[in-house]
């Protein structure tokens, strides 16, 4: 009797506790452009992101308009000139964690992954890949990288005008802390 | 058997029904990754604020105020032209031999509140306002139709009064216009403002004009491409509270957009650059070639200190 309740207890548990998903919706992204007349940056801090532990499935989504500048006609001409964000009001990646079963989200540690996908952004869809990292702490799962993306791969035009101020390849910054699973 | 095999029995079915239950909906949950972000997705929407950027290019339309502000810490310097009129003829280029000119200086003190100063050649007038924010456009979880500013003006003319030998207080060189701007952006590319405005001339030349006036005004902008539009204004003056003599003040322009420049190039038929005067003192008449060219150009600067 004794047995076969804790072999129960053990499979309810085991159920419950191997949460697969993790998830955020205030992860944060940050680009950079930088050239010798201006530095350029905007940070976003209301990014969603999921996270499939089980098959490495990686998502982003983030709205455009939640790039804050420090500028607010930067942000405005950000809107408006470049992302034209009323007609492509967000960004999105699609992708998968390559070495997804190196890591043991049980042992704390920084785990070097490489991630393959499609970034959507300005109504353009490329395939991109980026090393970054997989850090497991007290049970929690941050993940990090660094990319850069190329403008003209995404259909953004610089003016001549502003040629210098602006840089042809944007870094971008990833963190994001899974707070929720389900 | 026992009653307590039974149960016990029972207990594992019940197990093994709940355990499938959950490994079937696990299944699905993770089968699906895209399924979940859709739904953060939506309720991300459904949470999010979106408010309306960008209804008008710049703080002024062609002579009067649009709904924006500047943004906090930000300094706009303006310098805006109007040239003689067009029928003046080739002997005056066109007009362009005289101009009467305003520069100013705005500044954003936070971005629902900018304040401005300016110095027009037109009557040797100084002016000052206030703009302030009431209401902004927005979608999302709240939802606004339109954005509302209010512009209070004062303008105070520092021209000589002539040899009539008249007595004048000081007093009467002040007058105050109120604006209430009312503006909804359409679309991106299509926006509208009617301005209600309330003028009061401390003094009234003829003592068979009113002191008070009003005018209701109603402005727009098409954008021609991302970075130039088309604007439109006409202030019309309200019969019984505006200057005999006086035409309404029609505008037609375009705004060219260069990072921090804006550059505004009309056709109107005003001189004055304040409030009080081209919206009650107009006088050219469009069907009689009172025609002149005109231009503001606008360059903003940063002035606060950065965040880091």
């Amino acid at each position: 009797m004794k047995k076969n309740l804790f072999s129960i207890i053990l499979i309810i548990c085991s159920n419950i506790l191997f949460a697969q998903k993790f998830f955020t919706k205030n992860g944060s992204i940050s680009f950079f452009s930088k050239t010798y007349v201006e530095n350029i940056q905007a940070d976003n801090n209301q990014v969603m992101s999921v996270l499939n532990a089980e098959t490495g499935e990686l998502q982003f989504s983030l709205l455009i308009k939640g790039f804050h500048f420090k500028k607010a006609l930067m942000e405005e001409h950000f809107n408006e000139n470049y992302l034209e964000s009323d007609q492509f009001p967000k960004a999105t990646f699609k992708g998968t964690i390559a070495d997804i079963n190196k890591i043991n989200f049980l042992n704390d540690g920084a785990y070097p992954v490489v991630v393959n996908g499609e970034l959507n952004m300005h109504g353009i869809t490329n395939k991109i890949s980026s090393k970054g990292y997989i850090s497991i702490k007290e049970g929690k799962i941050t993940g990090s990288s660094l990319f850069v993306v190329a403008l003209a791969d995404y259909n953004i035009a610089i003016p001549k005008l502003v040629e210098s101020k602006i840089s042809k390849t944007i870094e971008i910054k990833v963190n994001c802390l899974y707070d929720q699973k389900m | 058997m026992s009653i307590t095999n039974m149960l016990q029995k029972k207990l594992i079915l019940l197990c093994c029904v709940f355990t499938s239950f959950t490994q079937y909906v696990n299944a699905q949950l993770s089968a699906d990754t895209t399924s979940l972000m859709d739904k953060l997705e939506i309720e991300t929407t459904k949470n999010t604020t979106v408010y309306a950027a960008a209804t008008f290019k710049s703080s002024r339309l062609i002579n009067g105020h649009t709904i924006e502000t500047l943004g906090k810490a930000v300094m706009d310097v303006k310098i805006s032209h109007r040239f003689g009129t067009l029928n003046n003829g080739a002997y005056q280029l066109f007009g362009l031999d005289n101009a009467t000119m305003r520069m100013g200086f705005d500044f954003g003190i936070t971005n629902n509140l900018m304040a401005g100063i300016g110095r027009s050649t037109y009557q040797k007038t100084f002016d000052a306002f206030f703009k302030v924010k009431i209401l902004r456009q927005s979608s999302g979880k709240i939802k606004t139709p339109l954005s509302i500013s209010y512009v209070p003006t004062i303008a105070l003319r520092t021209l000589d009064w002539g040899d009539s030998g008249q007595k004048y207080q000081f007093s009467s060189r002040i007058s105050y216009t109120h604006q209430l701007i009312i503006a909804r952006k359409f679309s991106e590319a299509f926006s509208l403002q009617i301005m209600p405005t309330f003028i009061h001339r401390n003094l009234s030349p003829l003592i068979a004009e009113p002191n008070d006036l009003l005018a209701i005004g109603i402005g727009g902008r098409q954008k021609l491409t991302k970075r130039t539009s088309f604007n439109v204004e006409y202030y019309y003056m309200i019969p019984g509270y505006k200057i005999k003599g006086t035409s309404n003040s029609l505008s037609l322009g375009f705004d060219i957009e260069t990072g921090g420049h804006v550059f505004q190039l009309h056709f109107t038929n005003t001189r004055a650059m304040t409030e009080k005067s081209f919206i009650s003192e107009t006088t050219g008449k469009w069907e009689k070639g009172d025609i002149l060219f005109g231009f503001n150009i606008s360059r903003v600067f940063n002035i606060g200190k950065k965040k880091s």
